[in-house]
């Protein structure tokens, strides 16, 4: 049943053909079965999962069920739980109980949807390949030698081995868009200031965006339907009524896309992209064309400018918001010390690990006396002209379609040392979260190795209706939503 | 550009990260590779163009002045790694 959509799901719990302590039962049993190849979830919470199953099946005997209501899932451990583990990925927080939840984990809680646990994730969502966990690296479904990819590594892992049908992530510079393509499923990052960030453990608050992962783009819908809506607690949440993202999400017609302009960008298709890759985006876009959409050639000249401009934002934010973790209020204490600086500075050393540190020492760096001007403030004008190029070729086109990743998932410890080559995994997804559009991945079919393969659709502010029914008239057409790793 | 030992030095001490010597060498390596990668945003002309900070340029919201939150302090204070009668305990800091 797990393997189903959430329509169908949400039919059989409301015919109570199947009871949603069934379904967190079945879950709860995959992931005892799945998660040891896989390592996708630092904490399972079997009592609060039967205890909300169990509420959950009530609210549906009395008709009250909406389309969440005993759907199991899994939030990614970014997210605070209150009374459940929430690690961050990080040894500073591995003893970490949360005493609040999160906007986001309330609103589901308050949909009725069973979390079962939580997953596995670089630290402090900083990683492209879930290898910076403080809990092991979490392994990619299709093949457990390579990466699932990251920071949202073990939430795509567990849709993607069918251990849970829905599961939240967050995504700063591609976090949620790369491991969905690199699992063979489908994740979307919504416009900035869509989901509520209350309690999502912050990294570079003007980049993270909370989103979904699902099987199809209709389940993201549903899932990120719930998510979203303003939130006073966030002072960068929107004031926008909610609304149904899956409304686009409508049966299919011949052509069901004519009329739609797709941008391709010239610079994304140029170089860097493996051949695999290649072939499986462009027999994707083929397929678009077939289904009635037109294609013109964009251009994102400042695109290639986005990873070093990322990479002295991203860090100077994360220096400033991890500063909060000072061995008082919570999270580690180095166990000796002198001082209170010696305390300070032996818990951190002690609690984040290497890539954190990294991105810390930089951002302290470019926003040191004397360097603010030369780093911080250029990144930001770089930032504007990267903005301004996406609003240029919105001119031309209604969405933007490209690789999500320049390769398949690469293997475990193959790009861990070298910090720069596994920057440079996000080529294609750190534009979109300088400008703060909406993208998604969907399944593309597979190249190397057997590896799944994405493709990207970028929006303009505030379409993911019309994304995620895009990729709904793709996924009516083709399968690759629908392949399941051996063994799961 | 490349930080020396002595920048490297300096800027953990400002972060408040323990920093071993012999570590000192190859934290320095790997910083000097990820400011090569920034140091390319450094041939772009920016002149004239207004720094973006936020994708939606909202102001900041103002809400009214009166009590929103009940007090939490033992469910907060439990997760401290060192507390006493409702205080957060630290090294002496005041002789």
């Amino acid at each position: 049943m797990i393997d189903s959509s959430l329509k169908d799901i949400a039919a059989a719990l409301r015919d109570r053909k199947v009871s949603a302590v069934e379904l967190a039962t079945e879950s709860l049993a995959r992931i005892d079965a799945g998660n040891p190849k896989i390592n996708a979830f630092v904490t399972t919470d079997r009592d609060g999962a039967l205890a909300a199953a169990r509420a959950a099946d009530e609210r549906l005997a009395a008709g009250q069920g909406g389309p969440l209501t005993g759907i199991p899932l899994a939030h990614k451990d970014v997210f605070c739980t209150e009374g459940v583990l929430t690690t961050c990925g990080s040894k500073m927080l591995a003893n970490f109980v949360s005493p609040y939840d999160a906007h986001v984990v309330s609103l589901l809680k308050a949909a009725g949807a069973v979390m079962v646990g939580k997953t596995n994730m670089d630290e402090f969502a900083m990683g492209s390949s879930n290898e910076n966990s403080h809990f092991g690296p979490t392994r990619n479904p299709w093949n457990a030698g390579k990466v699932p990819g990251g920071s949202s590594g073990g939430s795509a892992a567990a849709v993607a081995a069918r251990l849970v049908p829905i599961a939240t992530g967050t995504d700063t510079g591609g976090s949620i868009r790369q491991p969905a393509a690199l699992c063979g499923i489908t994740g979307i990052k919504p416009t900035y200031g869509t989901v509520s960030r209350y309690g999502m453990i912050a990294y570079a608050s003007s980049l993270d965006q909370g989103g979904a992962f699902a099987r199809s783009a209709e389940d993201c819908a549903v899932l990120l339907s719930a998510m979203a809506g303003h939130d006073p607690r966030d002072s960068t949440s929107l004031e926008r009524d909610s609304e149904d993202f899956g409304r686009d999400c409508t049966p299919a017609e011949a052509q069901p896309l004519a009329g739609l302009r797709i941008g391709l960008p010239k610079e994304f298709f140029a170089e860097g992209m493996e051949g695999d890759v290649r072939a499986a985006v462009d027999t994707a876009i083929a397929e678009y064309r077939k289904l009635g959409a037109t294609t013109v050639e964009v251009s994102l000249p400042n695109a290639r400018l986005a990873i070093p401009a990322y990479y002295v934002i991203a860090p100077a934010e994360a220096s400033s918001n991890l500063s909060r973790f000072d061995g008082v209020r919570y999270g580690h204490r180095a166990a000796e010390y002198g001082d209170l600086n010696d305390m300070y500075c032996k818990s951190r050393a002690q609690g984040f690990g290497g890539e954190v540190k990294r991105r810390i020492l930089v951002g302290t760096y470019v926003l040191s006396h004397g360097y603010y001007d030369a780093y911080y403030i250029k990144a930001q004008k770089l930032r504007r002209l990267i903005a301004n190029d996406f609003a240029a070729a919105f001119e031309q086109c209604d969405v933007i379609a490209g690789p999500v990743s320049p390769t398949v998932a690469f293997g475990i410890g193959e790009k861990s040392d070298d910090p720069v080559q596994m920057y440079l995994s996000d080529i294609y997804t750190i534009a979109v979260n300088l400008a703060g559009l909406p993208a998604l991945s969907h399944p593309a079919g597979f190249g190397t190795g057997n590896l799944p393969v994405g493709l990207q659709l970028i929006g303009n502010y505030f379409d993911e209706a019309r994304l995620l029914g895009t990729a709904h008239r793709f996924q009516q057409t083709t399968d690759w939503h629908l392949r399941v790793p051996a063994g799961f | 550009m490349s930080l020396s030992l002595d920048e490297v030095r300096h800027i953990a001490k400002l972060a408040r990260l323990e920093l071993a010597e012999g570590d000192l060498a190859a934290t320095q390596a790997k910083l000097n590779g990820i400011f090569g990668l920034i140091e390319e945003m450094q041939a772009v002309d920016t002149d004239g163009v207004e720094p973006m900070s936020h994708p939606q340029e909202l102001a900041q919201r103002l809400r009214e002045d009166r009590v929103t939150e009940s007090d939490r302090r033992a469910a907060y204070q439990s997760v401290a790694p060192q507390t006493e009668s409702g205080l957060y305990l630290v090294p002496k800091v005041i002789e």
